[in-house]
């Protein structure tokens, strides 16, 4: 291809910022996405970032996609190239008549550039050194600049960029005023310099309706403080440091007494993870929905607290934002890798209660649900968002809350329940059949249902025992728990093919847009497979009937070993052979070209007909 | 923990205390810690204390950890909640109960392997934090539950059982709780339940961070020549700084008079601190002078005990956090959900 045949694509492209980390250029970014929104235009972007503060390189890709698609799509059609350092690997992961746009201050070699591109040169340090005098300001005013010379050339509507800037420096007239002057620096640049607007256009539509633009840890937050959530304890570690800070940020706003102004929560930043799952342990055995956010690292710390969690059976939630792992891995980068480690986590014989949200508003929702999940079943429970889903802004439906839902705290025996004649309180008895047992908050009666928590073994009274007998018939309780959990936590969804098919596909968590979009990029190549949505573990029932209604199933996720599968392997009994692993984990998110080449060829290979056929 | 329940009976003619409870109230499980133990005298005297200070057993939580120090709160105040978390980490977990409900008293028991190795950051940050408790270290230098290794609070040159030298220094659990800010420091010997009972009950009043580093001879595995945590070391070596008396505002609960001047401090719950002093020059309401005393004594061998440093003004974590008076576990939907409304304003910003 050459640059005479340019990409031309409406409202459907994928725009990269390549930049230094530190340059400050994140915020004009964000505002480039938002400008796109405000035109009706969905867009799906994420942020590609290095483990460093200041100096490595960091991209910010943008998806402008009426059609809706949320997933990473792949390929770049516009790369807005600030980064000398990453220039060689920006310039060649531009598609085919695609768009090249950098600084042109200082000329380049041709052999800098690709003959099948179209580049687009703006003097922006030129432009910059013209205006300003301070370097911060230079710095910073530049990525303004770019964000105008880009509004001219997709022929964006400048009054809405200007309406966002002002949104974001309201009551700041200083900043707003330099910001809009700076955007029409750019955009005056190139409306008289370059031809505009180039083959990628952004046109006015009303494909956005009433969605909401949200990161999933702010969500997840959100969810908490709509949960009841009162104590949250937490260390910094990346990509969930912002669950708490927006947990911080949502109380201060909504969790304030009227009339003293003190606060109806309290958060604690840990001295280490340890402590955060200790102080979450201690306010959930105490009678107060307490979380803490943590990833992989974290988790593998937490590890003794959440044996001792499941085992004196104490409720509690942890929200785990996945990153790329083992070990420090790649801190900022996103995989579901935690799966196997949280659902089995700890010594011995535990299971724990996984959740997966596919988006932030189903990571609210989620996530106001776990506190009642951890109270009904009185176990941990794991909110499984990754890096995808946590850190980036997400498109989605709006939040809902129903006035009328109470907080459901499971079952805790008050004072008046131990006073009732006949009423005998064991700590550990399964009163109902359900396995779950009733509770008592301490402080509750004088004389009654007072009993020590341990992590020892214990009968059902919770007086220490190391009986084999009354161990064992503990554990099996807590095994009738949790085949309880299954039909109280979110079920799978599934949705059928257009015509009946043999195969199916089994996803989860932040996979699903890329999914939805691959299925039609599978339909396309004659593929056709039913689908599946695991929403939680322990799995329900359909799961396994949904995998012995197919004879294959493929399984999508983000590790390298297949840990969902593993888990639907060891939980239900199932040949392996009938699971088919298709893996993604290099740390990007998956994209739906992923998913379509690696199962559409897994179903190439399978129509292929033998030339002999075998003599029996 | 133990197998073995105390028998329900009790003499009809035992005192009782303001509240109408008897000792037996506050008692516990039989204890199968070695006869002697002296976890078994701080027992004796948590109970001593709550008896005296007329608390309702069921008010109290009581945390611990792992280990012998970490069995006892099974033996006393039975009809309070327990709980052994894991090992060293009974601070946050009594932070996070804390947090929960604001209006229970909160004891942490811990060892000297809890809270001086792994638990020392857990120890130090619950410290710092300002959490309202009494945090007792039952200290004997020692791993009682296997079997003799040192402990980090072992002296440097002290001998174990098994004739081994140790060549650590030690960590003083009082001296980091001065440095740290901790509101009640005091120091005791289980074989002084005079001087031990009334530092619980002062504690227990204390609103704020109340830490007291118990040494506790270990009769099994440090109770030997060459050890500087048995009971004929500390006896021999001991210096108090003063004797206390606790004023609620009915009798004294201690009317055991020791020469010297007295010192009153007055807390913020009105509990009245009787300080007398034994060594005529200390003055218990500064810390930066507990540090050099302590030092200067420690330098010469000596275990100082007596009430080191309080704080009548001090605040507790609920105060740094601005909380409600309202205990967290008692809000209901109705007080946490910010409900529908809010959340169409929240989707509006969103958009």
């Amino acid at each position: 291809m050459s640059v005479q045949s340019p990409i031309s694509s409406v409202n459907d492209f994928v725009v990269r910022f390549a930049n230094v980390n530190g340059s400050g250029s994140a915020s004009a970014n964000e505002l480039f996405a938002r400008s796109i929104l405000r035109h009706g235009v969905p867009v799906s972007p994420r942020n590609i970032f290095p483990s460093n503060i200041q100096g490595l390189p960091t991209w910010y890709e943008v998806r402008v996609t009426e059609a809706g698609h949320l997933g990473a799509r792949g390929g770049v059609d516009l790369m807005v190239a600030m980064n000398p350092q990453t220039w060689d690997k920006d310039v060649a992961s531009i598609e085919p008549g695609g768009y090249l746009f950098y600084d042109s201050t200082k000329p380049m070699p041709s052999s800098k550039f690709r003959t099948d591109i179209t580049v687009i040169g703006v003097p922006l340090t030129a432009i910059t050194n013209s205006t300003y005098t301070d370097p911060r300001q230079r710095q910073l005013f530049k990525n303004i600049i770019y964000l105008g010379a880009l509004c001219a050339l997709l022929d964006m509507d400048p009054k809405l960029v200007e309406q966002l800037i002002g949104e974001q420096y309201k009551g700041k007239e200083k900043l707003l005023s330099s910001n809009v002057h700076a955007l029409h620096l750019g955009r005056d640049w190139a409306l008289q310099n370059l031809k505009y607007p180039i083959g990628l256009r952004v046109k006015k539509s009303d494909k956005v309706g009433e969605r909401i633009f949200i990161e999933g840890n702010s969500a997840a937050a959100l969810g908490a403080v709509y949960g009841g959530a009162t104590v949250c304890a937490w260390y910094p570690i990346t990509p969930s440091s912002s669950v708490a800070e927006a947990f911080t940020s949502h109380c201060k706003k909504l969790r304030h007494d009227p009339e003293t102004g003190k606060a109806k929560y309290a958060i604690v930043q840990g001295e280490d993870e340890l402590a955060s799952i200790g102080i979450v342990i201690g306010a959930s055995w105490n009678g107060a929905r307490a979380f803490t956010a943590t990833s992989g690292p974290g988790i593998s710390l937490m590890t003794e607290f959440i044996g001792l969690s499941y085992f004196a059976e104490i409720p509690a939630v942890i929200m785990n934002i996945q990153r790329a792992g083992p070990s420090t891995g790649m801190p900022t980068r996103t995989q579901q890798c935690d799966i196997i480690a949280c659902a089995y986590a700890s010594h011995g014989d535990t299971k724990h209660v996984l959740l997966f949200p596919e988006d932030p508003a189903e990571a609210f929702e989620f996530a106001a649900q776990s506190f009642d999940l951890a109270d009904r079943l009185q176990t941990m429970i794991f909110l499984m968002l990754d890096l995808d889903i946590g850190m980036n802004h997400r498109l989605c439906r709006p939040l809902k809350w129903d006035d009328a839902r109470q907080y459901d705290r499971g079952k805790v025996m008050t004072a008046e329940m131990l006073d009732e004649p006949g009423r005998d309180f064991g700590r550990y008895l399964d009163v109902d059949g359900d396995g779950i047992p009733y509770r008592t908050y301490p402080g509750t009666h004088p004389t009654k249902g007072s009993f020590f928590t341990r992590g020892t073994s214990r009968d059902r009274y919770a007086r220490y025992s190391e009986e084999g007998a009354i161990y064992a018939d503990n554990m099996q309780r807590l095994v009738r728990k949790f085949e309880t959990a299954q039909d109280m936590v979110p079920r799978p969804l599934q949705a059928n093919a257009a015509k009946p098919t043999k195969y199916g596909v089994i996803y989860f968590g932040s996979t699903s847009p890329a999914m939805d979009e691959a299925i039609g990029l599978l339909e396309a190549r004659g593929h056709q497979l039913d689908r599946m949505r695991i929403r939680a573990f322990p799995f329900h029932s359909s799961v396994a009937s949904f995998i012995a209604d197919h004879d294959f199933v493929y399984v999508v996720e983000q590790n390298r070993d297949g840990q969902l599968r593993q888990l639907i392997v060891n939980e239900n009994g199932i040949d392996p052979v009938r699971l088919v692993p298709i893996l993604h984990y290099d740390g990007t998110p998956i994209t739906a070209r992923f998913i379509a080449n690696a199962i559409g060829d897994h179903q190439d290979h399978l129509k292929v007909t033998p030339l002999r056929k075998a003599v029996s | 923990m133990t197998y073995i329940a105390k028998p329900k009976f009790q003499h009809p003619g035992l005192p009782k205390n303001e509240l109408g409870y008897t000792h037996r109230d506050y008692e516990g499980k039989v204890s199968t810690l070695c006869a002697g133990c002296g976890h078994d005298s701080i027992t004796a005297s948590i109970i001593e204390a709550c008896y005296e200070l007329s608390i309702e057993p069921h008010r109290v939580a009581k945390i611990s950890g792992i280990g012998c120090s970490s069995k006892t709160p099974d033996y006393f105040l039975g009809n309070s909640h327990g709980f052994n978390s894991v090992h060293g980490r009974m601070p946050s977990v009594l932070t996070g109960a804390n947090l929960a409900n604001r209006d229970l008293i909160y004891l942490g028991v811990s060892g000297d392997g809890d809270s001086a190795s792994i638990g020392f950051g857990q120890f130090a940050h619950s410290i710092r934090r300002g959490v309202n408790m009494t945090y007792i270290v039952e200290n004997n230098g020692v791993y009682g539950l296997t079997k003799g290794q040192f402990s980090a609070t072992a002296d440097r040159g002290s001998k174990s059982k098994k004739g081994v030298i140790n060549t650590d220094n030690a960590i003083d659990l009082v001296a980091i709780a001065l440095q740290l800010g901790a509101s009640f420091v005091a120091r005791s010997f289980s074989g002084d339940k005079s001087q031990l009972v009334p530092l619980i009950a002062a504690a227990i009043r204390h609103k704020g961070a109340a830490f007291i580093d118990v040494i506790s001879p270990c009769i099994a595995f440090n109770n030997h020549a060459g050890s500087t945590k048995s009971f004929d070391y500390v006896r021999e070596h001991n210096d108090a700084v003063n004797r206390l008396d606790v004023l609620t505002g009915r009798d004294p609960i201690t009317v055991e008079y020791a020469p010297g001047t007295v010192q009153v401090v007055e807390q913020h719950d009105g509990t009245r601190l009787a300080l007398r002093k034994i060594d005529a020059d200390y003055d218990a309401n500064d810390r930066l002078a507990a540090m050099t005393f302590l030092q200067k004594h420690a330098a010469k061998g000596q275990v100082v005990t007596g009430l080191l440093y309080v704080d009548p003004d001090a605040e507790d974590l609920h105060a740094h956090l601005d909380t409600v008076e309202t205990p967290l576990n008692t809000l209901e939907a109705k007080d946490l959900c910010p409900g529908s409304a809010a959340l169409e304003k929240i989707n509006a910003s969103l958009r």
